[in-house]
């Protein structure tokens, strides 16, 4: 792990409703620079809701969200923009932009820099479109001729295209076939080893929690129920974590990958 | 020899002799897109400006931090290969084979030479194809209607009822408001120029015919057309989006009985009914302003009114009405069912059904002047 553990996202006293509906009550949560930190809570938790007001899609009822050090809300144009082009987000269902070809789509957070010329934008998006392993041929394809498996990689594509330093990944393995989230999982290892990534997921997926995931916070009963490591997490005794951990399922996937005997 | 850059940890280039006397380029900071932002433009051109040595070591491994940008800036200054003396990290190594092994962009299509030929038989393909579609639809309703003749009890009621308020109640509004301003504006012109005659008292012919025979049902017919015609074109373009209408035909409910007929049916009574409050709301306007124009009171006018327009005109009126929503719903469903799954398609699909709504409605109103010139006309 690095060294220097500074709060990259910081969530303080978060609380959030919809109309009489109570999601989160007072959660607090920092997330460190370089870290892989995986949301985890059944369906309803409030995971993508979590990661919706971090990236700022939704103001919560109370309770403050620092991106960089900055609040998320109530930050000005220029500030608010800088912090984007350090994001990088993947959107459950990929979110390309149907109007744009898979080359637009992944050149156009590149083209909205102003700085970078034509020719290393053609040669960067296609450096992307290899780092996902998608054949150069479908360049020029519309999203409407792709399958799922290919969107949601495009949309990796696009999310990496400014090579930033905090990804956000909703459901990053969902849609996608064993070999393709195997793909996945290796390829943020590679992204790891070459860049410090600070990586915030919402994932049911508990093998690419086991695989990537350096700390693990469990959302349930509107609170952060736990906040630790896997095997950290897995110890705590609560009923949500037996059930969700170590089911059925979750036994059969943790102990291959060696966190319970 | 070296340069000295403003903020630290961006990439620092030193060109220095080693201790074998050949030159090395030391490159260490951060080679990141981040970092490097405002000063790609002329970091490129310096270190083209050292690619042109081919003696040069190019010594990378100082630099902390590199990530796509970075390397394909280096990249592109080498003229995409690597120079003959490179010094990397394993991770880097990775990189620049990456960009090695990376394919360039394939070609468009190149555009056809023959495309306004070709452009201009797929429109009229297209035409070709909107015709059939639509009779293929009408077609459809019918067998469902004699379907639902046997089967009274799968009559869709409650999608007809919705609908019905959907596009006849909440219209009232907006046709009551514009029916009402044209009566005014037509008859204060009107009122102008006959008076000048002094022939104060044809405004009631005037308002009467223009308004119930035509201006009525064309204004109805037109704002339905916009107001509920781009909405069931939407509604149906979302359940392709969200594969509502594949869940439907799975579960064995054709599209054209539970969608479609209600749409037809339910415009088809609520058309009419709009029509005659449009007609009645606009001669309401009228009525207001020939009485402050030309002082004829309301009572006057009233009673004048049956004796200048024939009983016809209004049948005529609601006929029109009838048809007139029937094939506006008709092709509204039509090009809603068109639409693929891409936001693109839904655009185009709702501006296309709007347009061609109005434009038949118009086309059908001249038909009807056409087939009844000699109807209700004295």
């Amino acid at each position: 792990m690095m060294a220097n553990t500074d709060c990259i996202i910081e969530v303080e006293g978060l609380h959030s409703r919809f109309g009489n509906h109570v999601v989160h009550e007072d959660i607090n949560l920092c997330v460190h620079r370089g870290e892989v930190l995986a949301l985890v809570g059944s369906s309803g938790s409030g995971k993508t809701v979590l990661l919706r007001q971090m990236l700022g899609l939704e103001t919560p009822a109370q309770g403050v969200v620092r991106v960089f050090g900055q609040p998320v809300h109530g930050a000005d144009r220029n500030e608010l923009q800088g912090m984007r082009n350090r994001c990088g987000i993947l959107f459950q269902k990929g979110a390309l932009f149907s109007a744009l070809s898979v080359f637009d789509n992944i050149a156009l957070p590149m083209r909205e820099l102003r700085t970078l010329d034509e020719r290393m934008i053609r040669d960067l998006v296609m450096l992307k479109l290899k780092m996902v392993e998608i054949d150069a041929e479908h360049a020029n394809k519309m999203p409407a001729e792709l399958s799922g498996g290919m969107i949601k990689r495009i949309a990796l594509a696009r999310a990496m295209a400014l090579d930033p330093e905090l990804l956000f990944l909703d459901e990053p393995t969902s849609g996608l076939d064993p070999v393709l989230s195997e793909g996945f999982v290796k390829l943020i290892q590679a992204l790891r080893s070459e860049l410090t990534l600070t990586i915030v997921m919402a994932t049911h997926d508990l093998d690419t929690l086991a695989a990537l995931a350096d700390r693990v916070a469990v959302l349930a009963e509107q609170r952060l129920l736990a906040l630790g490591s896997l095997g950290e997490v897995i110890s705590t005794s609560h009923p949500f974590i037996s059930k969700f951990f170590l089911g059925e399922r979750g036994k059969k996937t943790l102990g291959n990958n060696g966190y319970i005997v | 020899m070296s340069d000295q850059l403003p903020d630290l940890g961006s990439l620092l280039l030193r060109r220095v002799t080693g201790e074998d006397g050949a030159p090395y380029l030391l490159l260490t900071g951060n080679c990141t897109l981040a970092v490097l932002e405002q000063r790609l433009q002329a970091l490129s051109a310096e270190l083209a400006g050292y690619a042109a040595d081919p003696r040069l070591h190019w010594d990378l491994t100082g630099i902390e931090q590199m990530d796509d940008a970075g390397a394909v800036l280096l990249w592109r200054a080498w003229g995409a290969r690597r120079p003959q003396h490179l010094l990397l990290r394993p991770e880097q190594e990775r990189l620049f084979n990456r960009l090695g092994k990376t394919p360039p962009l394939p070609a468009p299509p190149a555009r056809d030479l023959l495309w306004p030929v070709t452009k201009l038989g797929g429109a009229v393909f297209l035409l070709w194809e909107h015709l059939i579609g639509i009779v293929i639809l009408a077609g459809q309703l019918l067998l469902d209607m004699k379907y639902l003749a046997a089967h009274p009890a799968r009559i869709p009621w409650r999608e007809i009822s919705a609908n019905l308020f959907r596009t006849g109640a909440q219209a009232l509004g907006i046709t009551a408001l514009v029916g009402f301003l044209i009566g005014v504006v037509l008859s204060y012109l009107s009122s102008k120029q006959l008076q000048m005659f002094g022939a104060d008292i044809f405004i009631i012919n005037i308002l009467g015919m223009s308004i119930i025979r035509e201006l009525g049902p064309m204004l109805a017919a037109i704002l339905v057309a916009g107001r509920s015609g781009s909405s069931m074109t939407a509604q149906l373009g979302v359940m392709r989006v969200t594969e509502e209408l594949d869940a439907l035909t799975v579960m064995g409910i054709p599209h054209s009985l539970r969608l479609v007929l209600p749409k037809v049916i339910g415009l088809g009574i609520a058309m009419p009914l709009v029509v005659l409050w449009t007609s009645a709301i606009a001669l309401l306007g009228g009525m207001v302003v020939a009485e402050l124009q030309l002082g004829l009171s309301y009572h006057f006018f009233l009673h004048k009114l049956p004796d200048a327009v024939p009983l016809a005109n209004l049948w005529l009126g609601l006929g029109k009405g009838v048809v007139c929503g029937m094939i506006i719903a008709l092709i509204a469903c039509h090009f809603g069912l068109r639409i693929k799954s891409d936001t693109e398609s839904l655009g185009a699909g709702t501006t296309n059904s709007v347009v061609t709504a109005i434009t038949v409605v118009i086309i059908i109103d001249a038909i009807f002047a056409v087939i009844f010139s000699d109807v209700g006309i004295k």
